[in-house]
């Protein structure tokens, strides 16, 4: 006797097996991007002089690469970096000119800066190079394919179905042919669609991938990863933060104090803005329907909801209107969640959370922001504890066996769960 | 039959059947199964099968929604934002709660441009000291009341027909005043102590020859300032330092709740009632009263007498003293009380005040004349500051009344006062207002007396305000706007300012003025952001007594009328007050500290008032029930002043004089038709209670509160009237020892024995060292970093609830209405509990405990363990979490609950729910209109961002206000410094108690104050039912009664206890 029935059953988990993996390889695809280790200059360039300056272009303030060679004199560019206001109060002619060359914009003053930060930014200043893979004129940025395997998958799965079904078929041949050789009378041939192994395991089948997707649907509602709405003007994230690098905390400095990073009132646009008022010199810029961009157009559009006139330079209040941008991000209103928490106690970087925003032209939602996705970060992340020399974060001073864990070397670090970073009331009361 | 000790209903005092049951359920309903029936479930209308096929329905329609679209969010930034709002962050502005007559400095938390919650402002170290009342916590909510008048009207036939601007009613104000020339104008306000407001007020009669300013007090306090005028030669009222008072007697004054300045008197007593466990000592306080009033429940020795008799009892004290009075007959027991009483105050000389809750000048010169015998001038009675408050004097506002008959006034501005409903001849008021020309009212709202007014021009709210307020020479608190108008009104002084024919508006004016008097422009923002600014110099104290009209007094006293039969008392209730903020649900929803109802007012009587009239005997287990089980209460009607009160429901406590009956002011607001009560004065106020100002009477000089019953009608009708009452809705199934108190000399002789006590019921159980380890089969866990604790002094909580409406407004607690309390559906996160004991035939003997209840966060808490799907379970810092979002609605945490603190959301009371229907009335029952009111969006503007609205079927309780710790804790990891005790984290009841009688914080911390407070007062301290191993976060400080005997310590304890059992089991 041929035992054909546990090869069937083989046959059928495998593929089932195969089935399932192949559409939960579907759902995680994720990526993180991990800071990388700028130079103390960059930092402080980015922090404190990007949201103005460019090394090789000029923005609100002039290029600032082959300043050391402009200004021979290193005390009197320190000077004027930290209080420029001194400086030009002194009079110095140099300064005046350039002062009264950008309107008589002033510039901020940076008493914070040591001598020696400032010998980092003019190093990273001076040694800046542009960098080589900005797109020049054809604009299309060829875009490194994540390699999905579904399709792959999917073919596989296909082919195997096919040869398990002509498997079966020859199987079930041979079987007759023997049992026509030793004379066992043939059974009436049944047709495949109404076997009734065929059907339970199409249904099987059916009823698997059915739950599947319904508990799916079910987890994913009210979830929109992946959501990139088109907004009322098209402002670009990989202009501002990528090119132009401007710190994100620029504009969203909201995030810092409080729990809503908040999009940032039209004001802290103009701060740039009113002198930059056209769109010419980046990459051009393409909707995802592949329509183009005219930036200069977007920033009009700006003006009109400011109420500004370029020509003039004269603002109208009563013309101004706030922009009623989309939300991307939602959270019920039983979770808590509070961004300064985050970026300043936690130190983590906007990408971890927002993805690879300074590549994005239209922002869209990079995480699933699950509680799945929450707590896992919980699990991992290692709290500011600091080293034995208490350099950490003098609230966990609280925490006294855990520091004498971390002495002992019973733990190596503390997570945010061992401090409770998991538990329910601390993100939802 | 036996006493029980401590009891908080008369069915559990004498154990009832009804109580027994009570005990043994949790939910008093089976869930609200339609039509059953008495059939099995499958048998049902609805059976299993409906029940699949809903779920399917459910399931298939959750299916389709999940493929439905995600609706759009806009997210719309400022075009120039301030640059001192930080969104998602509060603000904290100093401003002043000046309702009713009331000043108390406050600071205001502004969230995104809203007002959401009011707290002390500390910085007012000399007054208020950062202490707030119930009605101070509740009045953020006013300013959300949707009630209020959005512009200004002019009423033609009682309707009110908006004028579409200021300009446009100025003309018709002008014009108007032009056509009564000739005739006074009268500005009539409640006291102002605002010194721009006074200078405009004078600037503004200036204008107007032969105008006045009459200032009128709802509850007036003219008694007070006549006497100190007979005896004293000024007119005013000192300040009172309980501080300084080691003996306290009152005669009928509830100064911890609503007589004059509570609040700094109720801080000053407290200093007084904790008690230090190295040198344990303490103040004795009497109290001489008619009522059970708040004031005397918290007090040591307490004696009942008739309202009458007030003066009398003044007179026999001063008798006793040695004053050259002659003490009338009084009843025996009561005349021990006063010789008791007197012997103290004699042995405290210079450390003793009495004071008097009277508005009878006469007996006011005999308590003076009793103060100066005991020496409390200079020492408890404090001439340098007196109150500025209350100054209204009664006979100013009935000379007011009788000019407006005669038609001698031709134009009356009335602002912040409602004599058409609180006057306690508010007919003759309503007939003169009737004959002036020209009326103009300045109220938030169409009042009653607004809605008689010709013209009303609508107040903003105090939080929409600058102002000034002078509660002491000397000692400014300012008024500054939290938030834009949130609708077209004008300030009073506005209207004064341009009337006057001056162009400049208040907010300038007030700003030129303070910034003139403080001297400079940094001065003056100093003061705005402190809020106050206290007198660097005290006034002259210079009084002198007189006691010429001594005698003079104790004959008018002697001819003081007594009632034959009974004698009727008026209050005012902590809650309502004069009834200034009669439509806030809070505050109508928030238990009275002694009768422990809700939502109405009623008559009150004593136990044997129930025995005469309905033969109901309270002592007896099979009667309470009648009584108590069901929320109807027996109807009767009063005669006072010859006229027949219409059916009011009497409510029975305990402590009440047996020939006197109360009630309640601030109650049975109606306008002119009752049908527009809800839309002129609020959706809440409409059936709540009955309006008691008729009942006060006038003596010829001053306003009387209290009256003679001419009769009562106990068989008015077999209909009787539900009482939202919530102190039984709770119980601890017989789990007594839940209040611990014994007397000051016990407590001296040996403080251990609470101690001591504990120590032998845990004993074997690893004793109280050992138990939270030996004395459970659960591991134990540690708490590594912070751990949260309370402990709560029940010496020094008085009842007041503060805590309760500070709650509310923190946590987004939601109002539920009348008709929810009398199913059980209270949602209060927090209670407090009162108990009596003592003897029910005696009303003196009767003790009154008060203890805040509210989750004890059990580290081994029997909630977590039965729920299905771990939706509440404990934190790493103590803190019994519970997770809304998880949570089924089962509620067996409810039911395992042992202190009964878990509260269910039986229907969406604050619109929480997305899907539209969950407020239909058809499937969760009638919900009252008050509900609707705090659903509105603009009410719904007070609600705390930072709190989830919890939605219909999931339960609730105390967090610890998770949110405030939260914040607290990332504050200090921002600053990269360790958690300041007190600083950081403050709980919303902690911070509202006006006597620190809560305290919270991390107990790891060993200088923590709730860490210091439980090892300095480990004598006292003891957990409530900790033998059942729940191991609460929460402790209690026993209390400490000054007194020969506590009333529910019985030592024949043994005895009893067994003949209770044989009882029950028979």
């Amino acid at each position: 006797m041929i035992h054909h029935r546990p090869i069937v059953k083989t046959f059928i988990f495998s593929i089932l097996l195969s089935t399932l993996v192949s559409l939960a390889n579907m759902g995680y695809a994720q990526g993180g991007a991990a800071a990388g280790d700028a130079a103390k200059g960059k930092a402080l360039f980015t922090t404190n002089c990007a949201s103005c300056h460019n090394p090789i272009k000029q923005i609100t303030g002039p290029a600032l690469k082959g300043v050391t060679e402009r200004v021979p004199d290193k005390k009197l560019l320190h000077d004027w970096i930290k209080n420029n206001q001194k400086v030009l109060a002194a009079g110095n002619p140099y300064f005046t000119k350039l002062y009264n060359d950008f309107s008589k914009t002033p510039m901020n003053t940076f008493p914070g800066l040591s001598d020696a930060d400032i010998d980092d930014i003019l190093k990273y200043v001076e040694t800046y190079q542009a960098p080589s893979t900005t797109p020049g004129g054809d604009g299309v940025t060829p875009k490194t394919e994540e390699s999905d395997n579904t399709l792959l998958y999917g073919i596989l799965t296909l082919i195997l179905a096919v040869i398990m079904f002509v498997l079966l078929q020859v199987n079930s041949s041979l079987k007759k042919l023997s049992d026509d050789k030793e004379g066992i009378p043939a059974q009436e041939p049944i047709p495949f669609y109404r076997n009734k192994v065929y059907i339970t395991f199409v249904i099987l089948i059916l009823f698997v991938l059915g739950g599947f997707w319904v508990v799916q649907g079910a987890i994913g509602l009210g979830r929109q990863q992946n959501y990139q709405p088109e907004q009322p003007i098209f402002y670009s994230h990989k202009v501002h933060a990528g090119i132009n690098q401007v710190s994100c905390l620029y504009c969203h400095g909201n995030a810092w104090d409080s729990k809503h990073a908040t999009v940032p009132s039209l004001n802290v646009c103009m701060n740039c803005h009113a002198a930059i008022n056209e769109y010419s010199k980046g990459p051009k810029l393409y909707r995802e329907d592949g329509s183009e961009v005219d930036g200069t157009a977007e920033i009009a559009k700006l003006y009109k909801h400011v109420g500004y006139d370029a020509k003039t330079g004269k603002y109208d209040t009563n013309a101004a209107s706030p922009v009623e941008w989309t939300k991307i991000h939602n959270l019920p209103d039983h979770v808590y969640f509070n961004h300064s928490q985050h970026i300043r106690v936690g130190k983590v970087q906007c990408q971890t959370c927002h993805g690879p925003i300074q590549e994005m032209d239209e922002v869209k939602q990079f995480s699933a922001l699950s509680m799945g996705w929450c707590i896992n970060c919980h699990r991992t992340t290692k709290v500011n504890f600091g080293d034995s020399t208490g350099n950490g974060n003098k609230f966990y001073s609280v925490y006294e066996k855990f520091h004498q864990d971390l002495k002992n070397h019973d733990k190596d670090s503390i997570t945010v769960e061992n401090i409770g970073g998991t538990e329910c009331q601390k993100c939802h009361y | 039959m036996s006493d029980k000790k401590y009891w908080q209903s008369f069915g559990e005092r004498s154990n009832s059947e009804a109580f027994q049951k009570s005990t043994e359920n949790e939910f008093r309903e089976d869930l609200p199964l339609e039509g059953l029936d008495g059939k099995g479930l499958l048998d049902a209308k609805h059976p299993r099968r409906d029940f699949l096929k809903y779920l399917g329905f459910s399931t298939a329609a959750a299916a389709l929604a999940a493929s439905c679209e995600v609706p759009v969010r806009k997210v719309v930034p400022y075009v120039n934002k301030p640059d001192n709002m930080i969104p998602g962050v509060a603000d904290w502005y100093a401003t002043t709660y000046n309702v009713g007559g009331d000043i108390v400095p406050v600071v205001a938390k502004v969230r995104d441009g809203r007002p959401i919650k009011l707290e002390g402002n500390e910085m007012a170290k000399g007054y208020t000291n950062g202490a707030t009342s119930a009605r101070v916590q509740a009045s953020v909510l006013d300013l959300y009341d949707t009630a209020r008048l959005r512009f200004p009207v002019q009423m033609v036939d009682g309707k009110p027909q908006e004028v579409s601007t200021f300009d446009a009613f100025d003309k018709l104000v002008s014009d108007s005043l032009a056509g009564s020339a000739g005739a006074p104008l009268v500005i009539l306000t409640g006291t102002i102590t605002s010194p721009t407001t006074k200078q405009i007020i004078t600037e503004f009669l200036a204008k107007y020859p032969g105008s006045r300013h009459v200032q009128y007090d709802a509850d007036g306090y003219s008694g007070i300032l006549l006497a100190n005028q007979t005896t004293y030669g000024r007119k005013a009222i000192p300040s009172y330092k309980f501080e300084n008072a080691e003996v306290v007697v009152s005669l009928g004054a509830d100064f911890l709740g609503t007589w004059l300045s509570h609040l700094e008197y109720s801080q000053g007593y407290a200093k007084n009632r904790k008690i230090d466990e190295k040198a344990p000592k303490m103040s004795k306080h009497y109290q001489f009263e008619s009522l059970l009033s708040m004031t005397g429940a918290n007090a040591d020795d307490r004696y009942v007498h008739r309202p009458s008799e007030a003066g009398a009892v003044a007179l026999a004290l001063l008798a006793e003293l040695g004053g050259s009075v002659s003490a009338p007959a009084l009843d025996d027991k009561l005349k021990a009380g006063i010789k008791k009483a007197a012997k103290d105050l004699a042995d405290h000389k210079g450390k003793a005040l009495v004071v008097s809750g009277s508005n009878n000048p006469d007996i006011q010169v005999i308590v003076n004349a009793i103060n100066e015998a005991i020496g409390a001038g200079g020492t408890t009675i404090d001439w340098s500051a007196p109150l500025q408050t209350r100054q209204g004097i009664d006979s100013e506002m009935n000379t007011l009344v009788a000019d407006m008959n005669d038609g001698k006034i031709g134009a009356l501005l009335i602002y912040g006062v409602n004599p058409a409903y609180d006057y306690y001849n508010a007919a003759g008021f309503k007939t003169g207002l009737a004959k002036v020309k020209t009326s103009i009212s300045f109220n938030d709202r169409l009042d009653e007396t607004t809605e008689l007014a010709k013209f009303v021009l609508p107040a903003p709210h105090f939080l929409e305000s600058w102002g000034d307020a002078e509660p002491k020479p000397g000692y400014f608190s300012f008024i500054q706007p939290t938030i834009a108008p949130l609708f077209k009104t004008r300030p009073f002084e506005d209207s004064l300012l341009k009337w006057s024919g001056s162009a400049v508006t208040y907010e300038n004016y007030f700003s030129q003025y303070w910034k003139s008097k403080l001297g400079s422009m940094e001065a003056y923002e100093k003061a705005l952001q402190e809020g106050v600014v206290e007198a660097t110099t005290a006034a002259a104290a210079g009084v002198s007594y007189s006691n010429a009209k001594v005698a003079e007094a104790a004959g008018a006293i002697a001819g003081i009328k007594k009632g034959a039969g009974f004698e009727l008392a008026v209050y005012q209730t902590i809650a309502l007050g004069t009834g200034a903020q009669a439509n806030n649900p809070w505050l109508l929803e928030l238990p009275d500290p002694v009768t422990k109802a809700t939502w109405d007012n009623y008559i009150v009587a004593s136990p044997k008032f129930a025995k005469d009239h309905f033969n109901l005997d309270l002592a007896d287990r099979r009667q309470t029930d009648k009584y108590e089980v069901n929320p109807e209460k027996h109807m009767i009607t009063i005669k006072v002043n010859g006229k027949e009160s219409v059916p009011m429901p009497v409510v029975f406590v305990p402590g009440m004089d047996n020939n006197t009956l109360g009630i309640a002011v601030g109650f049975g607001r109606q306008s002119a038709k009752a049908d527009n009560t809800s839309d002129f004065i609020g959706k809440s106020v409409v059936g709540a209670g009955w309006n008691a100002f008729p009942y006060l009477g006038y003596n010829g000089t001053t306003v009387e509160w209290s009256a003679i019953v001419d009769g009562i009608n106990d068989k008015v009708s077999a209909e009787q009237y539900k009482v939202a009452v919530t102190q039984t809705h709770s119980s601890y199934e017989e789990r007594t020892q839940v209040v611990k108190e014994v007397t000051l000399d016990q407590f001296i002789k040996n403080p251990k024995e609470i101690h001591e006590e504990r120590e032998a019921e845990l004993k074997p159980f690893g004793g109280i060292e050992n138990f939270d380890k030996d004395g459970t089969l659960y591991p134990y866990y540690d708490k590594p970093g912070i751990k949260w604790g309370m402990s709560i002094d029940m010496n020094a909580c008085y009842g007041c609830g503060a805590c309760v409406v500070a709650c509310h407004a923190e946590n987004n607690v939601s109002v539920v209405g009348k008709s929810e309390v009398l199913r059980y559906h209270d949602m209060h996160w927090l209670r407090i509990d009162r108990y009596f004991s003592g003897d029910l035939e005696d009303p003196n003997s009767i003790q009154t405990v008060f203890q805040p209840m509210l989750c004890q966060h059990c580290d081994n808490a029997p909630c977590e363990n039965v729920c299905p799907v771990a939706a509440t379970n404990h934190s790493s810092e103590g803190l019994n979490q519970m997770a809304y979002n998880r949570c089924i609605g089962t509620r067996y945490c409810a039911n395992n609950c042992p202190y009964k603190v878990r509260r269910f959301n039986w229907a969406d009371y604050t619109g929480a729910d997305s899907f539209p229907n969950n407020q239909d009335q058809t499937t969760v029952g009638k919900l009252d209109p008050t509900v609707f009111q705090m659903n509105d969006d603009l009410t719904r503007m007070v609600l705390n961002p930072d709190v989830t609205v919890r939605s219909r079927g999931v339960m609730e309780k105390c967090s610890f206000c998770v949110q405030r710790l939260q914040e607290g804790k990332l504050k200090a990891k921002k600053e990269n410094r360790p958690l300041k005790d007190l600083e950081d984290v403050r709980t919303a009841c902690q911070q509202a108690c006006s006597s620190d009688a809560i305290v919270f914080g991390n107990v790891n911390d060993k200088e923590s104050l709730v860490s210091r407070t439980r090892k300095d007062n480990s004598q006292r301290l003891f957990y409530v039912i900790e033998e059942t191993h729940t191991l609460p976060n929460v402790n209690y400080l026993a209390k400490v009664r000054h007194t020969d005997v506590i009333r529910g310590v019985k030592k024949e304890e043994g005895e009893g206890a067994a003949a209770e059992k044989a009882e029950k089991h028979a």
